[in-house]
């Protein structure tokens, strides 16, 4: 059998790695940007020059061919769903047995004037590095706008090489439909304490450009004119659909899938970012676009290609990220703003700079979420405790073993606990155990 | 607030530093200018002032001069310089320039004086360069244009370093003559360490411990934020300081034998052998029976004892100097070593060849002295010398620090230290030390992989979520520092499951590990 993946990130490449590993079917996997996966999420280190592009591919490059897993370079332009043929730029044609649509995502742009400008672009493949190199070179400023998670790492990326920065925000707090007051607020001072000027409640009205066609500077929904070389658009990511559309085989906001990454096309699935499922999991978005995401997806489906027909079952949600220095975890569940029947437990480090939430059932106490900022938790530790429905007075008593940070590192449990206990003087908890692995194993 | 400082508008590659490249051609002038002035002193030479060394050092500084007047990359900064980066780098220069007049001879003339113009003001320098590049910015990792950097990634600063260190090597291994005058102006500092003038490894030593000090406090700037760098940087500097230069250096004022308690057999293979060891013995008072006991207590006793509850980075990466070198002087070099599975192989085959080597060595050795000369005779020595030559100079100094701006910093670590693979036999096998993964979280970045100075490829094992547990990693904690995901902890714990993750996670599909680890290959 010839299983043909398209897209070769993490979510097309899990896929291929697991089938290999599962069964002796002939794979390739076609891709348009690289010729060799690499880590999406690293991009930013790139331009900073804190790695270089071969350092961020986790496979050597003689692993596809030991592990038998052909890779082409070429883009798909077009798949023939009833003759199982697929259309390649090259003038190429290709028939696979199963195909797999990996595709990913593509950056969002609203239609704003002047967003074609030389100088404004967005960020989301090698292809935008490389521009951002050219669109960068001997500006006096940049701006960035919108406030998602590849926002802060532009602002980051552009402060790495000494660039003012202007960082347009339209919420009131950095990420506040996805983070807690406290938490955004901390992000937001984070940022500005590297010296980013950030705009929160600001948002783009238009993009000016010179007699040249390049980005002169940008006007704000305040009504102010910035003056800039350089403007990074990130205002989210969609579903990259295409290659779906052209072949006919049903989208929606991506490409619509059951929980088998079964496609409308027969013996065509679709997975990562670019999937879309038609029932949502309970508790989960139709579309996620995470790396984390993407890797689940591709073990699950690599199973139902090699004739175990698997559902996707992921487990307790987790994803992290760092503004500038800020380290962020979260495991579970943690709305913006409380649910009803839900308490939370908040506490934060008086510099302001670290803190540890825990979300839980008022009803029987039941933990259903953690973030912890400045701070590292343990991901099984954390999920056990929210699959299990441990109760929040079992979870403060065993908190320790929690702790991830680095040995010596000031442990905040005992603070974390004495914040429950002012709340609950008639029956305190007892921090019973510290960080440590024994702690853990015999847990 | 740094980031909005014009200063450095002029950074990594926005533009082409036109200021700076003739202010780096200035540099090169002056130190052209200085070497002329030295030849041309060559032709005054008296019978106190060898023509020949003012000779020598005028070719040095020229050769330095014109290298950074001509080669464009190494004056071409990748980042800009604040003011105060360039005080201190004006003093470290200036510093330069007068170690190489010590080298003509001045430092005999007056050695109190050149020591403080050559060696106190590149110290001096280098720490007010370092307190500008760090201080009153936010701690946190930041490696930013490590990769662009001439100096830091095999440009063409990287590679005149390289020579220098290397050269250096040579001049002190075997032609320390040419090193004379540099070794007059320790003469003061010996006199009231050591009682007696300085020799070319009484110069070494303050180099070594002056770069482990000042580069120290570059370390402990840089990972400011990071408890365990802090505390595991103060430590090799304390063993550095006092256990590697004063306690040895007062041993020699009182006459007694010099003696090194932080460095023991077989990386001191000399400690355990019978010429060494009888040597002790013999010293008049318990001191030298001491030393012996302590060598031997410390080599066969005290090491599987520690590595087994914190693995060898209780040597490693917080007593041993070689180690504490590497972690200060050689941290901008660290992403240098090799990550290849190929390096990985050469390594284990090298580093137990040594170890069988020294073991083999030191029992010729003691058969040879139990049976007075019967086995070997007078080859017995020879094969010492050998080892001596190969290892003890060739590896551990000119490869192991010359090569740092090339190769990386643990080269010797990794591949020719005996005590590494004796101590990397135990944290495979016999330790409680592991570097735990954090479940699904790694991003396969590969900054751990990067910045790992013994080459491990620790997103290998991270991004499936397996435990790190290799005979190299010397636990210096750095992978964990850098990775932008909280995913990987130094940790001690029971040894029972250490392969594995805890045993909580396997069931999960979001965690990589069960059938990752069984199929093993991909
Ligand atoms: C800057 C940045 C930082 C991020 N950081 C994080 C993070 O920290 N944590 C996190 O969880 N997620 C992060 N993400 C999101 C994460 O990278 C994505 O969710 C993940 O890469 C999606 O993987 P994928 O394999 O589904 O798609 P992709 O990685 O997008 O791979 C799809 C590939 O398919 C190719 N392709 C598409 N169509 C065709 C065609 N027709 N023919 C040939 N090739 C085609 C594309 O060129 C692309 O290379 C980040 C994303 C970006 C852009
Ligand atoms: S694996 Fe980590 S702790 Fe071990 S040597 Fe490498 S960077 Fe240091
Ligand atoms: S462990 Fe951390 S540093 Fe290493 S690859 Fe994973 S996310 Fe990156």
């Amino acid at each position: 059998m010839h299983i043909v993946i398209v897209g070769n990130g993490v979510t097309g490449i899990t896929t291929a790695r697991f089938v290999r590993k599962m069964s002796d079917h002939r794979i390739t996997v076609i891709s348009a940007e690289s010729d060799h996966f690499y880590s999406r999420p690293a991009l930013m280190y790139l331009y900073m020059g804190h790695l270089t592009y071969e350092q961020t591919k986790p496979y050597a490059d003689d692993f596809w061919e030991k592990n038998r897993i052909e890779l082409l370079r070429d883009y798909v332009r077009e798949a023939d769903v009833a003759g199982k043929r697929l259309f390649l730029s090259s003038g190429a044609a290709l028939s696979y047995d199963r195909l797999v649509l990996a595709t990913g995502s593509q950056s969002n742009k609203f239609g704003w004037p002047g967003q074609d400008l030389d100088g404004v672009q967005g960020l989301y493949g090698l292809y935008d590095l490389e521009r951002m190199e050219q669109n960068t070179q001997g500006i006096r400023r940049a701006v960035v706008v919108g406030g998602g998670l590849i926002g802060v790492e532009m602002a980051e990326m552009l402060h790495a090489r000494h660039l003012p920065v202007t960082f347009l925000v339209r919420e009131r707090g950095y990420m506040d439909y996805l983070l807690p007051p406290e938490e955004a607020d901390m992000v937001g001072r984070q940022i500005r304490s590297h010296g980013i000027d950030l705009r929160l409640g600001t948002e783009l009205k238009a993009v000016l450009g010179d007699e040249e066609g390049r980005v002169r500077a940008v006007v704000t929904s305040a009504g102010e004119e910035i003056a800039c070389g350089f403007v990074g658009l990130t205002v989210g990511v969609h579903p990259n659909v295409d290659l779906a559309k052209a072949s006919g085989i049903e989208t929606n906001r991506g490409v619509l899938v059951n929980r088998f990454f079964e496609t409308s096309a027969p013996d065509v699935y679709a997975a990562g970012d670019c999937a879309e499922f038609r029932e949502p999991l309970p508790g989960r978005k139709p579309v996620e676009q995470l790396w984390y995401t993407g890797r689940m997806h591709g073990r699950t489906l690599a199973r139902t290609l090699c004739g175990r027909r698997t559902p996707y079952r992921p487990g307790v949600f987790f994803n992290s990220a760092k503004f500038f220095d800020l380290e962020y975890q979260t495991y579970g569940d943690v709305p913006p703003a409380l649910g009803p029947g839900l308490r939370t437990l908040y506490w934060e480090h008086p510099n302001g700079d670290r803190c540890i939430r825990i979300n839980y059932r008022e009803a029987d106490g039941a933990v259903t979420g953690f973030n912890v900022m400045g701070v590292r938790y343990r991901h099984a530790v954390c999920a056990a405790w929210i699959r299990e429905g441990r109760s929040i007075r079992f979870v403060l008593e065993h908190l320790g073993a929690a702790n991830f940070d680095p040995e010596f590192f000031t442990q905040f449990e005992a603070e974390v606990v004495a914040t429950y206990n002012a709340g609950h003087p008639e029956a305190p908890v007892r921090l019973k155990r510290k960080r440590g692995l024994r702690a853990l194993l015999t847990h | 607030m740094p980031s909005t400082n014009t200063d450095f508008d002029q950074s990594i590659g926005l533009t082409p530093g036109r200021t700076f490249l003739t202010s780096g051609q200035k540099v090169g002038q002056v130190f052209v200018g200085f070497g002329l002035l030295l030849l041309l002193a060559a032709a005054f030479g008296s019978e106190a002032l060898s023509p020949l060394r003012f000779f020598a050092s005028g070719l040095v500084s020229l050769a330095f001069g014109l290298a950074i007047y001509y080669v464009p990359d190494l004056t071409a900064p990748t980042t800009a310089l604040s003011s105060g980066e360039r005080v201190g780098l004006g003093l470290f220069g200036f510093g330069l320039l007068m170690l190489i007049a010590t080298l003509a001879g001045l430092g005999s003339l007056a050695p109190a004086l050149f020591f403080w113009l050559g060696t106190g003001l590149v110290t001096l320098g280098g720490l007010l360069f370092i307190r500008a590049r760090y201080a009153g910015r936010p701690g946190g990792i930041r490696n930013d244009g490590v990769m662009f950097s001439n100096t830091m990634s095999r440009g063409a600063v990287g590679w005149l370093l390289g020579i220098v260190f290397t050269g250096f090597y040579v001049l002190l291994y075997w032609f320390p003559a040419a090193l004379e005058g540099l070794i007059r102006t320790m003469d003061p500092l010996s006199w009231v360490l050591h009682g007696k003038p300085a020799d070319q490894w009484f110069m070494y030593g303050t180099f070594y411990t002056l770069a482990v000090l000042v580069m120290g406090v570059r370390a402990l700037y840089k990972y400011r934020h990071n408890r365990y760098q802090r505390i595991r940087t103060f430590s090799v500097m304390f063993f550095q300081l006092v256990f590697a230069y004063l306690i040895p250096s007062i041993l020699v004022l009182f006459n007694r034998p010099e003696f090194y308690f932080s460095y023991f057999w077989p990386l001191k293979y000399n400690y355990l052998w019978p010429s060494d060891v009888q040597w002790l013995m013999s010293q008049p008072g318990g001191l030298g029976v001491f030393m012996v006991f302590w060598a031997a207590a410390l080599s066969f006793i005290a090491t599987p004892i520690l590595t087994y509850f914190w693995g060898k980075r209780w040597y490693c990466s917080w007593v041993c100097g070689c180690g504490g070198l590497a972690e200060t002087l050689g941290d901008p070099w660290r992403h240098l070593s090799d990550k290849s599975v190929k390096a990985w192989q050469i390594e284990r085959w090298m580093i137990h060849a040594v170890l069988v080597f020294v073991v083999a060595t030191t029992a010729v050795l003691w058969i040879n002295s139990a049976t007075e000369g019967a086995v070997l005779g007078g080859l017995s020595g020879a094969y010492a010398r050998v080892y001596g030559f190969l290892i003890g100079s060739v590896f551990a100094g000119v490869i192991g620090v010359g090569f740092y701006p090339v190769m990386g910093s643990r080269m010797w670590c990794r591949f020719g230290c005996p005590m590494a693979a004796t101590l990397g036999i135990f944290q495979k096998y016999f330790s409680r030390f592991r570097i735990t993964t954090n479940g699904g979280q790694c991003i396969s970045c590969g900054n751990c992989s990067t910045y790992c100075e013994m080459g491990i490829d620790v997103r290998w094992y991270a991004q499936r979520g397996q435990n790190i547990i290799r005979a190299s990693c010397v636990g210096c904690g750095v992978c964990s520092a850098v990775c932008p995901r909280g995913v990987l902890s130094l940790e001690n714990g029971p040894r029972e499951e250490r392969y594995n993750g805890p045993a909580l996670i396997t069931e999960d599909l979001t965690i990589l590990t069960d059938e990752d680890v069984e199929a093993g290959a991909i």
